[in-house]
């Protein structure tokens, strides 16, 4: 029973309360690059929690037989391996969606998210936690990737999955898209302001001061 | 447990980590799964991902034409088809002993290739192939579309697209970009509806014939000129270099005065 709370507890903490982009701000590159709309988003979150709960898995296969000098290498070679095959397999079944990716899907390769955790997890534990974690923290970067390319599609084009939602002021309807969100800085916004909702409601979130404000001086009569 | 240090493979695992035969182990033995793993996948869906590509490429052509105004109705009464001819670029005729069929096998003998030199080479491309697949619609006796395959290099690298002509061969009718690896966001708008619908009505040649198609550097001013893209000045050129040169004396030129005299 112990093990079990604590495997749920692992899959479920990246969720929101350790969320990896809201709350470490990890992989937001990607995040911000493939968010315009939801279908995009989905790919890539799929495509990430694929690579990532498979590549904990071959880390933690191997971690005792990791050497430490080259252990950063191997992990890389590994991430970068799994990368390519999904990104072939996207291309050969999914061809529409792997244009509209482009770079992004080699660019999980370089995604901090990944590397931090078979850095930081499962490099330590066995394969069956690692994946669980590896698994949670992916469903945590889609949770954020979906909840921002959802807000980005409905209110830069008033469509979800393509599928026109709101109707459209051209086409006799009332909404007029404000293509601000259908560009990468609406994502920085968006994200900003579920990093502050987040932190809002879980004060534990909040981090220290890096550095406290000057006392005011009056001004030299 | 004596048994154990008989078997190497058991023996190398019990190799401290840090030590260099068990360092090089690892490294080879990762290197060498992944390396199978990523040319399997490669190997196996190399079949779907090139009729992919094939599919994607008729799937633009047909977009193209069928976002001219007028080419619907157009492509009904020519029988709803476009013809494909190869050309042979040196002289600006149909190839006689190049057909669709064979142009791929024609094109990997680099005797049907020539070298242009640097003042020729507009594009970039270095050498140019003697043979090309154009698209004809045939309206009566007269040719009222024609699509031309193009190549260039862009800002990050090659560049494909179809350009349409109307018949007067001087008027572009619209333009649809097949393949480049422009900057996302930035030149890779190139490939956006919005962009090419500047292309439509855009004239090639002034009244005395001399080349002048040009993307603008901002909006477009004037019937020789499309719009360029902010930030993206380099793949305009590209694309400007690309037009230049593929309807130029060293590209379809031949082609185009042949169509112009009737020919076709």
């Amino acid at each position: 029973m112990e093990k079990r709370t604590d495997l749920w507890g692992t899959l479920t903490d990246p969720l929101i309360r350790q969320n990896p982009v809201t709350l470490q701000i990890l992989g937001i590159c990607s995040a911000l690059a493939v968010t315009t709309t939801l279908a995009t988003a989905v790919t890539m979150s799929i495509s990430l929690t694929v690579v990532l709960t498979l590549a904990a898995g071959f880390v933690s296969v191997i971690r005792r037989h990791i050497p430490d000098t080259i252990r950063l290498i191997v992990q890389i070679v590994i991430v970068a391996s799994l990368v390519i095959v999904i990104d072939q397999i996207l291309q050969a079944y999914f061809a529409e969606i792997s244009r509209a990716l482009s770079v992004y899907v080699g660019l999980i390769t370089t995604n901090c998210l990944v590397l931090g955790r078979t850095e930081a997890f499962a490099r330590h534990h066995r394969p069956l936690p690692a994946m669980v974690d590896a698994f949670g923290n992916g469903l945590g970067y889609s949770l954020i990737l979906i909840v921002i390319g959802g807000l980005r599609e409905l209110f830069g084009k008033g469509e979800l999955f393509g599928i026109q939602v709101l109707p459209l002021a051209d086409a006799g309807g009332w909404f007029t898209p404000l293509s601000l969100m259908l560009l990468a800085p609406s994502a920085f916004f968006l994200l900003g302001l579920l990093v502050w909702a987040i932190r809002s409601l879980l004060r534990e979130q909040v981090e220290a001061r890096e550095h406290t404000p000057p006392l005011r001086t009056e001004p030299a009569e | 447990m004596a048994a154990r240090n008989w078997n190497p493979w058991l023996r190398l695992l019990a190799l401290p980590n840090e030590s260099r035969a068990k360092t090089v182990l690892v490294a080879f033995l990762v290197s060498a799964v992944c390396a199978a793993l990523v040319s399997g996948a490669t190997v196996a869906l190399r079949p779907i991902q090139t009729a992919n590509r094939a599919a994607e490429e008729q799937a633009r052509i047909a977009a193209l034409v069928e976002g001219i105004p007028g080419m619907a109705t157009l492509l009904e009464q020519s029988g709803g088809a476009l013809s494909t001819v190869v050309i042979n670029l040196r002289n600006g005729r149909a190839a006689a002993d190049v057909t669709p069929a064979t142009l791929d096998a024609a094109l990997s003998d680099p005797g049907n290739w020539t070298a242009l030199d640097a003042g020729q080479d507009l594009a970039g491309l270095g050498q140019r192939p003697d043979y090309a697949q154009v698209f004809l619609l045939r309206d009566g006796d007269s040719v009222s579309l024609v699509l031309l395959p193009l190549s260039g290099q862009g800002y990050g690298g090659r560049m494909d697209a179809i350009l349409a002509l109307r018949g007067d061969m001087n008027t572009i009718a619209g333009i649809a970009v097949t393949q480049h690896s422009e900057t996302p966001g930035l030149g890779a708008r190139i490939e956006e509806t919005s962009w090419q619908a500047s292309f439509p009505g855009t004239e090639l040649r002034d009244d005395g014939g001399e080349m002048r198609f040009r993307v603008a550097r901002g909006p477009a001013s004037g019937v020789h000129e499309v719009d360029g893209i902010t930030g993206a000045t380099r793949t305009g050129r590209g694309v400007t270099q690309m037009v230049r040169f593929w309807l130029g004396p060293d590209g379809y030129g031949p082609l185009l005065d042949a169509i112009d005299r009737g020919e076709f």
